[in-house]
């Protein structure tokens, strides 16, 4: 197990859970970040964060501390 | 008349769509309460005419963000006949998602299937008429952008709207299908509208239907307690509802496209080899700098492209800009776009008022009401659409960097930087264009997701200081220079720059830590895909804005300048000031208008700041240029003209720079440097000109309008006065640390006590629930 957070560039990975709470962790759901699908880190920032990701077909940047309720495999 | 809703996702293309819907019959207004702006306009090419109105663009009806709950309230409320579904074709899975939610309600639906053409030219297809059966709802391939099929989707809405449509969820099937069944048998009971929706809200915890309807909330959480604790997740039905609708979407929606080739991220599309160059680790934020200084330099270089510093051609710009058209084009180079139109409008606005001066000269009029008319009337607007160019030319290349797509990823690169003062990278690009002016950039806040954030960020874009307050800084910098000898008037004024930042950024991450505390908004942004914005579009949008500001400009500022011209013309038994005429110049006698003697009461309130009490009996012009400075801030310099006719034998007309005239308030009142200093600082910081009051009132909510006018002049009182008092007597640099560290400590322990208490109401609504 690993987070999205601690992903390194050009990794890939796909959702296990979605830990937070709240607005946060509702926004996750609803850009598409559930259980199972593919993630894939594309870049980060230039200062190391946020981070850059393709998932279902698009771009999303969270920053890493989002990034951080999302458990990947 | 027919009433359609256009919902979508945003970058989906859907004000586009609603551009090639309703043309020029569109109008902009904002949803009570909130600022997201409201479009509405009418399709006129079908049988009837129907009003359209453009949804704010979400990614899903969810209760957390303003955009998602007017939506959802409209749709709900305002019973439109139709919902027209923009989806954009090449990011299928999460547009859908939205288009989940939307069929749960008992509205007729179409989806406008946008983008078809990219998919095209990638060999990708989508089977329309398989999508369209699963969807169950008319599916019709459109291209906003080019205006195809367009009819022919509005055609089949029309049609929907004859069939009444009951909701359908795709949810009906999942682990939670028999919990969804019995709530919306329970609302139906209660004769609740929509009672699909609003039974999966309820099981999904939504908290606004969990608070409308609390016992069925609780028969439904009893539900899932007793049959579904063993499913894989929980009882966390949120988590399990947005699941489902993914899974199901994949399964038989996104399905009908056949890719030519298999989706992968390694390969680059024009759009990310673009990416990968405009934010490159270290190329990325040089670029983005090189950009802010072009749009900067085509908006207000009188030496585009620094041409005139070849000696021949400099030479040859200077022989043709003495003709009248020849000095709009050029000085001593070529001007930039933004210079030339700005000098175009000034011609036009001077033309007119010396019509207007010519024409009332004509009928006899009293020179009263010529001044009254040509200086206060006219002479307040034109001030104001004299800013009207460069608002709209740096406007304009800000939405074409938003439309295209680079100002998500500007955010993206600087986000890091500005989280430390509280507000997301979303941020930056209104304040540095403040440095331009702080009409476009409080309006281009709109982007920022974050109401608490966006106040905040309104009430700092004035600090950083604008074009019109350059006259200021040069003329009461060069003064200083001149009279005391000290310091060298480039230092004061780059200076000064610093000292509105670093006052913008300490307000906002005191405010953020106080008034306007919040948790930081989350980030979870889409970078949506590079492309050329739509000439059409860029031009409905900048028209928008243009009519917006004339309209402001014709009542709020015409109203406020009028007072001003007033006060300053008139003594308190209603008569007129009078004439004092100095070479060919004539100048009202200022000294002797109710707004001096307003001045001279509040004199000793600037005391602190080193312009009050200390100062002889002419002491006031300061506090009066900085009042006459709301009517546009280049006012200051020009009041100070008007004030050295009337109190000094040795004036001799207005000087370009207004060095003189700011020697002449020297000498006529005793000022010295710190005090200077401590006005310039005042006028950078205190409340903005009417333009920008009247575009911050735009953007902050109306209870919040007052603290903001408070929040300027405390903050200019506050920091002019640290100036002064430490220029002047040096020792009060101990005393302001004192306070500065009291102030930080006291912060520090109000926000533990906060997130105390937010901790123990979180626990506490958790145990309701």
């Amino acid at each position: 197990m690993k987070l999205l957070s601690e992903l390194s560039i050009g990794e890939r990975g796909k959702v296990t859970a979605v830990n937070g709470e709240g607005a946060i962790r509702r926004r996750l759901f609803d850009m598409g970040i559930t259980p199972g699908a593919e993630v894939y880190l594309r870049k980060k920032a230039p200062l190391g964060d946020p981070i850059e990701i393709a998932l279902r077909g698009y771009e999303l940047t969270l920053r890493k501390a989002e990034a951080a309720h999302v458990e990947i495999e | 008349m027919l009433k359609f809703a256009l919902v979508g996702n945003p970058n989906s293309g859907k004000t586009t769509l609603f551009n090639a819907l309703t043309g020029s019959t569109a109008h902009v207004g904002n949803w009570p309460g909130v600022t997201v702006d409201k479009r509405e306009g009418t399709y006129k090419k079908g049988d009837t005419p129907v009003d359209i109105v453009d949804l704010p663009g979400i990614y899903s009806l969810s209760p957390y963000t303003p955009e998602e709950v007017v939506a959802r309230n409209f749709i709900l409320e305002e019973h439109p006949d139709c919902v027209i579904n923009i989806v954009d074709a090449t990011n299928l899975e999460r547009n859908l998602y939205l288009t989940t939610q939307l069929m749960e309600l008992d509205v007729p639906m179409v989806v406008a299937l946008n983008m078809t053409d990219v998919l095209d030219k990638r060999g990708d297809r989508i089977d329309v008429k398989t999508l369209e059966k699963r969807i169950g709802f008319a599916v019709v391939e459109v291209s906003a952008l080019k205006g195809d099929n367009v009819e022919k989707l509005m055609d089949r809405a029309v049609e929907a709207v004859k069939t009444p449509r009951k909701g359908t969820s795709v949810l009906k099937e999942s682990a939670l299908g028999s919990a969804i069944s019995n709530a919306e048998i329970a609302l139906r009971l209660k004769e609740v509208e929509a009672p699909l929706f609003h039974a999966i809200k309820l099981v999904e915890k939504d908290a606004i239907e969990v608070a409308a309807h609390p016992a069925e909330a609780r028969a439904a959480q009893a539900f899932i307690r007793e049959n579904l604790v063993n499913d894989a997740f929980h009882g966390d039905t949120e988590a399990a509802i947005a699941d489902a609708r993914y899974k199901y979407i994949t399964k038989h929606f996104s399905s009908t496209l056949t890719r030519a080739r298999k989706l992968d991220y390694e390969e680059l599309s024009k759009s990310d080899k673009a990416d990968k160059i405009l934010t490159h680790k270290w190329f990325g934020i040089p670029i983005f700098l090189v950009i802010m200084f072009a749009i900067f330099h085509m908006t207000f270089s009188e030496n585009f492209l620094y041409l005139g510093l070849i000696p021949a051609f400099g030479e040859w710009c200077g022989n043709i800009s003495e003709s009248v058209v020849g000095g709009i084009f050029f000085s001593k180079g070529i001007h930039s776009p933004g210079i030339v139109l700005f000098n175009a409008m000034e011609l036009l606005t001077d033309q007119i008022g010396e019509w207007l001066a010519l024409g009332l000269e004509g009928l006899q009029a009293n020179k009263v009401i010529v001044g009254f008319i040509c200086d206060g009337v006219w002479g307040g607007v034109a001030s104001v659409l004299s800013f009207l160019p460069q608002i709209l030319v740096l406007f304009l290349f800000f939405s074409i960097l938003e439309d295209s797509g680079y100002m998500a990823r500007v955010a993206f690169m600087l986000d890091r930087i500005f989280r430390r003062f509280g507000v997301s990278g979303r941020a930056f690009m209104p304040m540095i264009m403040g440095f331009g002016c702080s009409v476009p950039a409080m309006i281009n806040t709109r982007t920022m997701a974050d109401e608490r954030e966006r106040e905040a960020t309104v009430r700092v874009i004035p600090f950083f200081s604008c074009g019109a307050k350059m006259p200021i800084l040069l003329a009461v910098s060069g003064a200083i220079v001149q009279a005391f000898g000290v310091g060298n008037a480039d230092v004061i004024t780059y200076s000064m720059y610093l000292l509105g930042i670093v006052t913008a950024l300490v307000s906002l991450l005191v405010m953020r830590n106080t008034t306007q505390r919040g948790e930081a908004s989350p980030f979870i942004m889409e970078l949506p895909t590079y492309h050329l914005p739509g000439f059409k579009n860029l031009m409905l949008h900048l028209w928008d804005k243009a009519k917006h500001f004339l309209q402001k400009a014709f009542t709020i500022i015409l109203i406020s300048c009028v007072v001003i011209w007033f006060l300053s013309n008139f003594k308190w038994n209603w008569q007129h000031v009078g004439y004092i005429t100095v070479g060919d110049e004539e100048f009202a006698h200022t000294d002797l208008s109710i707004l001096a003697s307003l001045g001279q009461f509040i004199q000793p309130l600037f005391t602190p700041l080193g312009f009050g009490s200390q100062l002889n009996s002419n002491g006031w012009v300061f506090a009066v240029a900085a009042l006459l400075g709301l009517i546009a801030k280049e006012d200051v310099i020009a009041a100070f003209g008007t004030f050295a006719a009337c109190l000094a034998t040795s004036f001799a007309g207005v000087s370009e720079d207004g060095v003189s005239e700011v020697m002449i308030m020297i000498q006529e009142t005793g000022i010295g440097a710190p005090a200077l200093i401590s006005f310039i600082a005042f006028n950078m910081l205190t409340i903005p000109c009417f333009a920008a009051v009247a575009a911050a009132r735009g953007e902050i909510g109306k209870g919040k309008f007052k603290w903001t006018l408070l929040f300027w002049v405390f903050t200019s009182y506050l920091v002019s006065t640290i100036v002064y008092t430490v220029g002047q007597f040096v020792w009060p640099v101990a005393v302001w640390i004192v306070v500065a560290a009291l102030t930080v400590v006291g912060i520090v322990l109000y926000n533990k006590y906060m997130d105390k208490k937010d901790a123990e109401k979180k626990r506490k609504s958790r145990e309701e629930v």
